[in-house]
């Protein structure tokens, strides 16, 4: 059934008993053309477009857990393409194009709402460093705008802008830039999938992969043997260890990043903003809640839970900003675990093994990028070559020096 | 003297009816007592109408009495200290209070948005999924606004905070979370037997559930006991009591975050005090004693004032001595709420009825109700009720099927008690359903926390001493420290079974599983419905259990609906994760005094003082505040005061303050071998009392940082890193000693802060630095040439370090004093260079003379260059290993087409040149696949009288002479700039050997 207001208040006549399932319960069958390794918003992006943009419909996501469980449900909710690497400028725009038009593509409200992001800057090098990832941003064709201090001031008009310790200095606005009701993309690509024919096995864990002769041929479930032709992986912080059940060792390790909600209070903060000197972005959920966070705890760890002392430093960095928000209780935090690559830039690619896909190494960047994600997983693993948008984000870039490193911080995965 | 609160009870409660209190809630004056919070003290008020709910805008009053209130919550203090969505059940009242409803408009009253709840057939779970998707330019512009406009609850302060947070550390052998009859058992078994115990309780006043129960110990009111243990734990000198304290968070490795609100029960805080204090606690072992919560039961109606939590009646009886209701109906699943109805009697309530959803409550309860006259509905529910702002009457459907209408005006509901297990939670560890007790209890436990009391399950009066006296004397044990058992005090084992009851079927009207949130049954199912079966999806799809309660009420009823309507076990539907922090903390308190200015060190060199009175103006530099410039009286902007000092330099002789470049001193018998290994030159060739420019590279073979190293000793260096680098390089060597080469003879020490230093540039620089360090020093270049260091002395008395070294083109030294002395130093110089013409110069000269002799710095060591892109390739050494050597001989690191640094002018002179502008070349169209690199520094000349440039630039060093455009938009600039060799002044040196 399609959603509209037509169809909501069809239904209200009958007391919204007739809503079929967003997505169906299948048992998994014994064999699937293709097989897509986590139900996250990749995964589920990922069987979506591979349905949709490329008719391959005898496929499977299987998902240990509930769909939607991972990351996808655990993030600041913020989109946008303000990159400064050329390879990442343009694929994170055309995810952004993607954002654009989503929810009628897959019929599907997730709240895609473009108020803009802006990142701060608090000193002279700052800013000049934001003029010049602006100009690339504006070389690539994605929208930029570089602000003054008096045009933030007015902008954000609870900024700290006289008693901060480093004074913001003004900001680099991406207008189309903003935020998404972050389940409903899992729920909305899960959906599509499905209408598509798309078999969603939950709580279905991969315990292996067989190949034979350099050839991947199925996945060992805890719901048993499932054959297929081709296997991507997007499994986010659990890459490598699902990839080492393929012998492949990956250039990730994994981080717990945590995230933070207050009580829902009438609207205070329009925009999505960035702290400069120091790691902290912040928005207003459209259901009141100030939606925070910061820098990885810095540890590597499976587990999705953080610790106190970058608590304290996110929350430091919150009142640095906004001083007014002192008394404003938060009401759960929360911790995702990451995959960190070694230039902080994903990987988007073919692996080593025949038929099997990788999709990995998006650090914090994964939410934003997950329409294009799935979009360009899926042209790679139907073409078996990666689009020009991907190419880029090759699994061998750090033998060749090819690296994508954003903030120039070099092969230390916490540090991106 | 009860005549303005018709609800209080004559006598009884632990309220000080000798300091009678004055407030208002919104905008009319009450009067309450000391001991009351905002609910009780309104309630007293015969005020019910608290609130209005998220969605439907439902008129609400108080459900609970506590922590886990979804209702009662309005916008307390105002202005600056205004705090949206404070439950009213836990403010304790003071005189003044100011409180306001809040979410509705024009009044509490009369809210017109209450007009929600006539479109509730379409408000119904997820149903802004299904809509507003068109056009898709409406969502910014039109739904989303009103959306955001209607949501929220409270208003946010809009000015910074006036108060003050302190955060603050415990370690003890034991932690107590919870003062109830457990709590203290524990308490006190662990703390008689010496151990260091810290006993936290959110309440201001020891006893827990006591405080609202006619319970007896000793055939005394259990709140006498209660008072007396927490008295002697008081004068136990290893016992820190904590009271208005919530442990609100278990972290890994028995570290627990507590949050003491120190002053939130006075108008303001006093002066020096904080409002309130977060406390890191580390605990050997803790006992979780938090008790229970008592769960609603979902029926038509079931939100309206005057419906309340059983156990709440009971508090507000016998706490605040206030009658909630005259004429009470009791609609239990639970043995304990039967207690409501003799504790109603017992105030002079009538009761109207007993209604208990079980067939076949305990015969002892029915005897002893009928021995009182209590009308009693065994196996009937309650599935309605009426009432506009506040509950008029319940219709009841009996066993029969017939319905039966009872007027009353509260309805007391006990759906049983849910532990608290949310501590025991917080490490991943998910509850498990006990089918006997009707329960979640705390499943597989973190390392050294035991749970005692009811939030292990144990309801009754006697088994929460008996638990709690045995946790506490464990946790001791294995601390080491033995422990008697405790004698127990008698209690009784009053009936407690409850029945896995959440709903009533066929309600009548809307029947809210999540008051605050406004989710309801009908919800729920139709969340499963629509296959947001897993109890993660149905919570996130109709916001169950996400607001400010964060669902204490609401999430066991939800998730059983949830198993009904799935056709699971509660067990197998399981529950949500349980995150900290346990109740919602302000954020003012985590931060503490780290805020404002405060935000961060502020670290000052030792010329800071001499500076500041000397017109400098001082920048941000990671954690240092550096003087920029000097501003002069007649000067108009800084550009004067920076054009001048650059000049004094070139022709005279400026003094500067580089204390804040990274020092380290490397010693050791392998140091020279080392330095070998970290820097890209070959280090131990060089002789002592000579200085050598190092670079250092990443492991990746990129940049990593610059500076000097000298050799003091044989085996003895003295390195320099940049100012904002000094940390990572001494975190790198010793990266690089302790796992790379560990066998290695060295050791490093950060001596930053222990010598101030000065860079005295110019060409009258070595007149000056003799008059210093005096005539006994032969500084003629032929005995201390450029890159020479010597130990000497200044004013023949203080030790110093001189080296001849120079950043701006300039003959040039570096004089370091021990920091004690730099600020004599400074004023020292100043006095002596006076006649040759000296002046200060700060960060900005500093920056412009070395944008005029092209040397890389920030702009350029910004984790995106190698050696050989900023004209350095003859620094990497063919001789030896260097970390980073390898890595840096990869494809796209030694690609002929990278950018490389070169200088730029502007074609026409008068023009200003940009940091991050980027290059294309003249006429390609602003595409980037045209981007040819970009502008890293810039700097106005003085000398050469126009703005100059240092960029990256693809192939620059074969475009010399050649024009690119420096292309800006986000500034609106594109100008046509010449590509020159990155050096602008003296390309030979002459200046510097001199």
């Amino acid at each position: 059934m399609r959603y509209s207001v037509f169809s909501l208040i069809r239904n209200a006549f009958s007391g919204h008993t007739d809503w079929p399932a967003a997505w169906r319960e299948p048992e998994p069958r014994a064999y699937y053309d293709t097989i897509i390794v986590g139900g996250g918003g990749h995964g589920l992006a990922t069987a979506y477009y591979l349905a949709k943009e490329h008719g391959v419909t005898d496929l499977a996501v299987v998902e240990k857990g509930y769909l939607g469980s991972g990351n996808v449900g655990r993030n600041t909710t913020i989109i946008r393409s303000n990159y400064l690497m050329p390879a990442n400028t343009g694929f994170y725009e055309w995810s952004l194009k993607l954002w654009e038009g989503l929810e009628q593509d897959f019929n599907f409200n997730a709240m895609v709402s473009q108020r803009g992001v802006l990142n701060l800057f608090h000193s002279d090098a700052q800013r000049d460093a934001s003029a010049r990832r602006g100009n690339a941003m504006r070389l690539n064709g994605v929208d930029a705008e570089l602000l003054d201090r008096e045009q933030v001031r007015r902008m954000v008009p609870l900024l700290d802008m006289e008693n901060a310790r480093f004074p913001v200095k003004g900001g680099l606005l991406q207008p189309r830039g903003g935020t998404v009701r972050h389940d409903a993309v899992a729920w909305g690509y899960a959906r599509g999938a499905d209408q598509r024919g798309v078999d969603l096995l939950q709580n279905c864990e991969v315990t292996g992969i067989r190949v034979q002769d350099g050839r991947v041929v199925g996945v060992e479930t805890t719901r048993g043997f499932i054959g297929a032709r081709r296997v991507g992986l997007a499994c986010a912080g659990h890459s490598s260890h699902v990839a080492a059940m393929a012998g492949l060792r990956l250039p990730i390790e994994t981080h717990v990043l945590q995230a933070f909600v207050s009580e829902g209070v009438k609207p205070v903060l329009d925009q999505v903003v960035t702290y400069g000197a120091g790691h902290f972005y912040i928005s207003q959920s459209d259901k009141g809640g100030l939606v925070f966070g910061g820098d990885l705890d810095g540890y590597n760890s499976y587990a999705q839970r953080g610790n106190m002392p970058v608590v304290e430093e996110v929350m430091e960095m919150g009142l640095q900003l906004f001083p007014a928000f002192s008394r404003l209780r938060y009401v759960r935090q929360w911790g995702g675990v990451m995959d960190m690559s070694m230039d902080g830039s994903p990987i988007i690619d073919r692996t080593p093994i025949a038929g099997l896909y990788l999709n990995c190494g998006w650090c914090y960047g994964g939410f934003k990028a997950t329409p294009a994600s799935g979009w360009c997983f899926a042209w790679t693993i139907a073409k078996d070559e990666p689009h020009r948008l991907n190419a880029g984000f090759r699994l061998d870039r750090f033998a060749t020096g090819h690296v994508i490193d954003e903030k120039g911080a070099g092969t230390t995965p916490n540090l991106h | 003297m009860n005549g303005a609160q018709p609800m209080r009870l004559a006598a009884g409660g632990a309220i000080d009816r000798a300091r009678p209190l004055g407030f208002t809630f919104d905008g009319r004056a009450y009067a309450g007592f000391a001991g009351d919070t905002l609910a009780s003290a309104l309630l007293a008020n015969g005020v019910r109408l608290m609130g209005r709910s998220f969605k439907y805008h439902r008129p609400r009053g108080p459900w609970g009495a506590g922590a886990e209130e979804p209702n009662a919550l309005v916008e307390l203090r105002t202005g600056a200290r205004r705090e949206p969505n404070t439950r009213a059940t836990v403010i304790e009242l003071f005189d003044g209070l100011v409180a306001q409803s809040q979410n509705r408009w024009p009044s509490l009253r009369f809210d017109v948005m209450g007009v929600n709840g006539l479109f509730a057939p379409i408000f119904t779970a997820g149903f802004y999924y299904k809509t507003f998707m068109w056009p898709a330019s409406f969502w910014e512009k039109l739904y989303e606004p009103i959306i955001r406009r209607a949501a929220g609850l409270g208003r946010a302060a809009r000015e910074p905070d006036p108060d003050e947070y302190d955060r603050s550390h415990l370690f003890c052998d034991v932690l107590v979370i919870g003062a109830g009859p457990a709590g203290l058992a524990a308490a006190l078994a662990a703390a008689r037997s010496g151990a260091r115990v810290v006993l936290a309780d959110e309440d201001v006043r020891p006893g827990g559930r006591l405080l609202a129960e006619a319970h007896e110990i000793d055939s005394a009111p259990g709140v006498l006991w209660a008072e007396r243990v927490a008295g002697e734990l008081a004068g136990m000198a290893n016992v820190t009591l904590l009271a208005r304290t919530t442990v609100f968070g278990l972290f890994d490795h028995g570290a627990f975050a507590a949050l003491e609100r120190v002053a939130d029960h006075l108008p303001e805080p006093a002066p020096h005090q904080v409002r309130q204090r977060l406390w890191r606690i580390q605990a050997r072992r803790a006992v979780l004693a938090a008790g229970a919560i008592e769960r609603p039961i979902a029926f038509g109606g079931n939100d309206r004032p005057g419906v309340m939590a059983a156990s709440a009646v009971r508090a507000y009886l016998h706490r605040w001595a206030v009658l909630p209701g005259r004429r009470g109906v009791v609609f239990t699943a639970s043995d304990d709420g039967w207690r409501t109805a003799d504790a109603l009697l017992a105030a002079g309530a009538s009761v109207e009825a007993v209604v208990d959803a079980r067939p076949d409550p305990p015969a002892a309860l029915m005897r002893a109700a009928g021995a009182r006259g209590l009308r009693v509905h065994a196996g009937a529910q309650v599935v309605g009720t009426h009432g506009h702002l506040g509950l008029q009457a319940v219709d009841v459907r009996l066993p029969s099927g017939s319905s039966l209408g009872i007027d009353c005006d509260l309805l007391a509901v006990s759906g049983g008690w849910n532990p608290t297990v949310h501590l025991a939670s917080h490490q991943g560890a998910k509850p498990v359903w006990d089918a006997a007790l009707a329960a979640f209890v705390p499943g597989r436990l973190p390392e050294g926390l035991a749970v005692a009391g009811a939030a292990a399950g144990r309801f009754t009066l006697a088994a929460c001493l008996a638990d709690g006296a045995e946790a506490g004397r464990a946790a001791a044990s294995a601390c080491g420290h033995a422990a008697a058992p405790l004698v127990l005090p008698r209690a009784a084992d009053e009936p407690a079974a409850q029945a896995a009851f959440f709903h009533v079927p066929g309600p009548r009207g809307k029947a809210f599983v999540d008051f605050q949130n406004d989710v309801t049954v009908k919800d729920v199912k139709q969340a499963a419905r629509e296959g947001y079966r897993s109890v993660e999806h149905a919570k996130r799809y109709t916001t169950l259990g996400m607001a400010t309660d964060q669902g204490k009420t609401a999430n066991v009823v939800g998730l059983a609906i949830l198993a009904e309507a799935t056709g699971r076990s509660i067990e197998a539907t399981g529950t949500t994760i349980f995150r900290p922090p346990y109740t919602p903390v302000a954020m003012g308190a985590i931060v503490g005094h780290h805020r404002g200015r405060d935000f961060r060190p502020a670290r000052h060199t030792p010329m800071h003082d001499w500076a500041a009175e000397n017109g400098a103006s001082f920048v941000e530099v990671g954690p240092w505040y550096r003087a920029q410039w000097y501003a002069r009286p007649g000067e108009k902007g800084w550009r004067d005061s920076v054009d001048r000092e650059a000049e004094a330099v070139r022709r005279a002789v400026g003094v500067c303050d580089v204390s804040t470049l990274g020092k380290i001193e490397v010693v050791g018998r392998d140091a020279a071998a080392f330095l070998d290994f970290v820097y890209t030159s070959m280090i131990s060739t060089l002789p002592v009392g000579r200085v050598r420019y190092g670079l250092m590279l990443r492991e990746d073979g990129l940049v990593f940082d610059d500076g000097t190293c000298a050799r003091m000793g044989p085996e003895r260096f003295f390195i320099t890193t940049t100012t904002a680098n000094a940390g990572r390089v001494m975190q790198h060597l010793e990266f690089c000693h302790q796992v790379l080469k560990p066998a290695m003879d060295v050791s490093f020490l950060s001596v930053t802060d222990r010598w101030a230093q000065v860079s005295i540039a110019g060409p009258r620089s070595r007149d000056l630095v003799a008059m210093l360090v005096g005539p006994g020093v032969d500084l003629s270049t032929a005995a201390f040439p450029h890159m020479s260091a010597a130990e000497v002395e200044v004013c023949g008395q203080v030790p110093a370090r001189l080296f001849r070294l120079s950043f701006s083109g300039e003959m040039a030294y570096e004089l370091g004093v021990p920091a004690d002395f730099g600020d004599a130093l400074m004023r020292h110089i100043m006095q002596v260079g006076a006649p040759l013409g000296l002046v200060p110069y700060g960060t900005e000269a500093l920056s412009v003379l070395r944008v005029e002799k092209g040397h890389p710095a920030g702009g350029e060591l910004n984790g995106h260059t190698t050696a050989r892109d900023l004209g350095l390739g003859g620094m990497m050494s063919r001789k030896k290993d260097y970390v980073g050597r390898r890595l840096a001989e990869r494809p796209a690191f030694t690609d002929p087409a990278r950018p490389i640094l070169v200088g730029f002018k502007p074609v026409d002179r008068g023009q200003e040149l940009k940091s991050g502008a980027h290059f294309l070349d003249p006429g390609a169209e602003a595409r980037i696949e045209n981007d040819q690199g970009y502008m890293t520094s810039v700097a106005f000349s003085p000398a050469l009288g126009h703005s100059i440039g240092l960029g990256l630039l693809a192939r620059g060093r074969e475009r010399i002479g050649q024009q690119v455009r420096a292309y800006d938009p986000v500034r609106n600039r594109d100008i046509v700039v010449e590509v020159c060799h990155p050096v602008f002044i003296d390309p030979e040196g002459d200046r510097t050997r001199g």
